[in-house]
């Protein structure tokens, strides 16, 4: 009998001592990815991570449309972090059409982008928390979940694809009464989220599981071109936010949480932190905000670039996110690149698991703040 | 509308209604019928307070009920009454049935959610009936390379292993389907089945992730079964019996559990490992191993597996009260039924039905079952708590825990057995 194995596997003995496991991607714990790993009794021995069963050709579509039209279909690659997807290109557009943005709305792009970071983070979280065997630790987050997306709702008018940020601005002004709801809402939800620590981040079982596992360390950290979370629990005081200031952030006061230990336990606690930066930085950004004026400037119907290269980046809920634009004096991109930060994450992978125990699987695994849907495009 | 889902008419469902009638009527008169004369002719019927008892009584039973209330009452007193419906089976698998509705609304409330809640119009209670419709109308899907007679055998040998237990368990007075003497011994006999029937189903089933998860109940069964029995020792020497009766008759004034709560703690610990719960729930960690030792079970193969580890889960619950919590015993709050009613029976009601008097079922049996079920629910209550609390334990931790720290705390368990006979607190001059 001579089956077709997929690629990758091939057909063991069964006295062959190291066993090949094929996780994913119709598995609980691999989400839109296949992992194979190799292991000897408890031990993981080698992991080849296979990314690409979920590619859209996001960056080939996007040579087909005009700079508008490519706003909407931007942002699937990760829908709970739409707005920030879509910040860099946005960016980027802006300098190539040469669109001014007013003042008003660059602080509207920061309350937004930030509420964004909060609903995806808590969406990572409860994944996390199932991901360790942890049902409360998911279902909480997903219902406060709800407080961020009822306002971004209000604010945008979609729960989860908001395509809100346009170039030359936002979309709409902030409906009447929003400053008041917003400062309630966050000042709520910072509560609720100290009670995770309680549930979550002191359980001592959770502390036994995830510390010293999957140590990343600060040189392999920067050596690997890891980003965001990965790279802040490692001791790298790196985010885009302070270190390349965009839009509202020059005027913001932004203290950003670093960690030294480089363990899973280091890495799930720095978007945690991060959440508490994030309600700092809305209720800072809503204090100076400027009360009136507009907040967006009007375009030219088909705007089109001239012939330049554009590359801008931001920080995402998992971390630097660029966009690389190759404008040939046409409406639409002659070539987008999206350089996405789950990419980056998942090279350390391979790194971490090796010689891990099979049960530390999971926790190193969405410990890397990785979305399988946007590392394909 | 979608092809799947024709367009309901009442029409078409009545009709199919009486389609079914018909053809269980035709099978019925056709098949059943000449069977039943058949084996009438040969076998012969039991004879019953000189009544012959024989199928075609049942349609006297319709005119005059009182005539199967003499038959009732012999049923009751017979074994196959304990074993299928009273300490048994039926009322085991009733409180398995509430416990899995009562940590699905528990773990929905801690959660902030609602849980199951259309259903059954209240509260989503019959829930679990629609879960057991869908897993028993789902079709039974056996891996090609798998051993199938001890594949599918596994199941059911997990559910009988499971009743087996549930029969050491006495509930009140008298009540216990087995009563051996060495019921303490026995119990561990029956639990001793579980991780072979695990590692058989599990390695038959000739796939990856059923092998570990199966490995990994061997490993933790196996670790958690010498705490959990060195935890009872302590009981064992201050009572100096091994019959489960005779256990609960010796705390008429003191649960064991005042005495040993480390006993107590150590037994409810290996107990949670045992019944593969979260924070122990590693055979069936499912981001890891899919499902564990379930994987391939699929459909009614799955239902049994799930309602035998539940039935399980109250056999060890009822344990705990039996050994620790002192059982039946508990002051009598039931009012107190008329002597004659017990005795000599009563004429009820205008047709006037002459009740027999069931001398079995006493006051001391009300009163007893009443604080044995509540006792049970507070044990089972504190077995589900973990559930919304706890994430799931690695298997080295595991381990560790097994064979180092409550090994230990059973022999200083041991130790406190030991001194409380030789200070004198128990034995003659003492408190028992």
């Amino acid at each position: 009998m001579t089956a077709k194995l997929p690629p990758g596997l091939k057909l063991q003995k069964v006295d062959e001592r190291i066993m090949t496991l094929n996780v994913g991607p119709q598995h609980p714990g691999s989400g839109h990815m296949r992992l194979i790993v190799q292991v000897d009794g408890d031990f993981i021995v080698a992991c080849d991570p296979d990314p690409g069963y979920v590619h859209r050709g996001e960056e080939k579509m996007a040579e087909y449309r005009n700079y508008l039209f490519n706003i909407p279909h931007l942002e699937r690659p990760i829908i709970h972090d739409s707005c920030n997807i879509l910040y860099p290109y946005v960016l980027a557009v802006e300098e190539i059409i040469g669109a001014e943005v007013p003042e008003r709305a660059k602080y509207v792009r920061v309350i937004a982008s930030e509420l964004n970071r909060c609903v995806y983070i808590l969406y990572w979280l409860g994944i996390y928390g199932i991901f360790l065997g942890h049902s409360t630790m998911f279902m909480w987050p997903m219902g406060d979940r709800e407080l961020f997306i009822d306002l971004l709702e209000k604010l945008t008018g979609a729960r989860v694809t908001h395509a809100y940020f346009i170039p030359g601005g936002v979309r709409n002004d902030l409906p009447a009464n929003f400053e008041d709801v917003c400062l309630r809402q966050v000042n709520y939800f910072e509560k609720r989220i100290k009670e995770y620590a309680d549930i979550f981040y002191n359980n001592p079982i959770l502390i036994h599981r995830t510390e010293n596992t999957g140590v990343l360390s600060r040189e392999d950290a920067i050596r690997l071109g890891t980003t965001g979370s990965v790279l802040r629990a490692s001791g790298v005081d790196f985010d885009l936010r302070t270190k390349e200031p965009y839009d509202a952030y020059e005027e913001l006061n932004v203290n950003i949480p670093v960690l030294k230990e480089g363990d899973s336990y280091a890495r799930s606690k720095i978007p945690w932190l991060d959440m508490f930066e994030s309600c700092n930085i809305i209720r800072e950004a809503l204090e100076k905000m400027p009360k009136s004026g507009a907040v967006r400037t009007k375009l030219k119907p088909n705007p089109r670039g001239g012939d330049v290269t554009v590359y801008k980046r931001t920080e995402s809920g998992r971390g630097s996110l660029g966009c690389y634009i190759v404008s040939k004096n046409k409406p639409e991109p002659y070539r987008l690149k999206l350089s996405v930060p789950s990419f980056r994450n998942l090279i350390a992978l391979p790194y971490l698991l090796k010689g891990e125990k099979l049960g530390n699987m999971p926790a190193v695994y969405w410990s890397l703040n990785y979305w399988p849907v946007e590392a394909d495009r | 509308m979608s092809i799947l889902a024709p367009k309901f008419r009442l029409s078409y469902f009545l009709s199919s209604l009486t389609d079914n009638i018909f053809w269980i009527v035709v099978i019925f008169t056709l098949i059943g019928l000449p069977i039943l004369f058949i084996v009438l002719f040969f076998v012969q019927l039991p004879v019953y307070e000189s009544e012959l008892i024989n199928p075609f009584l049942t349609l006297s039973w319709i005119f005059h009920p009182e005539l199967a209330l003499p038959l009732l009452k012999a049923f009751l007193l017979t074994d196959m009454f304990r074993i299928i419906v009273f300490p048994g089976f039926g009322f085991a698998a009733l409180i398995a049935a509430s416990v899995i509705f009562i940590e699905r609304k528990m773990l929905a409330k801690l959660q902030l959610r609602v849980g199951p809640f259309y259903c059954g119009k209240i509260e989503g209670i019959l829930q679990l009936m629609a879960d057991g419709l869908k897993l028993v109308s789902k079709e039974i899907i056996i891996p090609a390379k798998a051993d199938k007679p001890i594949f599918i055998a596994a199941p059911l040998l997990f559910i009988g292993t499971a009743a087996a237990f549930v029969a050491l368990i006495p509930v009140a007075p008298g009540w216990v389907v087995a009563n051996i003497d060495l019921g303490l011994i026995a119990v561990f006999a029956v639990i001793g089945f579980f991780p072979i029937i695990t590692v058989l189903s599990s390695w038959s089933a000739n796939s990856k992730y059923p092998f570990i998860g199966g490995i990994r109940a061997l490993f933790q069964m196996v670790s958690f079964e010498i705490p959990l029995i060195l935890s009872l020792l302590g009981i064992v020497i201050l009572t100096g019996t091994l019959n489960l009766s005779e256990i609960v008759e010796s705390q008429a004034n003191f649960p064991w559990i005042i005495f040993l709560p480390i006993g107590a703690i150590v037994f409810f610990v290996a107990m949670l490992a045992e019944l593969e719960r979260i924070p122990f729930d590693l055979p069936e960690a499912e981001s890891e191993i899919v499902a564990g030792w379930l994987t391939e079970l699929s459909g009614m193969m799955y239902g049994l597996v799930q309602l035998g580890s539940y039935l399980k889960l109250y056999a060890f619950a009822a344990l705990f009260v039996v050994l620790f919590l002192g059982g039946w015993q508990g002051p009598v709050f039931f009012p107190p039924l008329e002597e004659t009613l017990i005795h000599e029976g009563q004429t009820i009601g205008p047709i006037t039905i002459q009740t027999p008097g069931l001398p079995i079922f006493s006051m001391e049996f009300f009163s007893g079952v009443i604080w044995f079920i509540l006792k049970t629910a507070v044990v089972i209550f504190f077995i589900l708590l973990p559930r919304g609390v706890f994430p799931r334990i690695r298997i080295d931790l595991l381990l560790d825990l097994g064979w180092t720290k409550l090994i230990g705390l059973s022999f200083v368990n041991i130790f406190i057995a030991l001194a409380l006979i030789y200070s004198g607190v128990f034995g003659p001059g003492g408190l028992l």
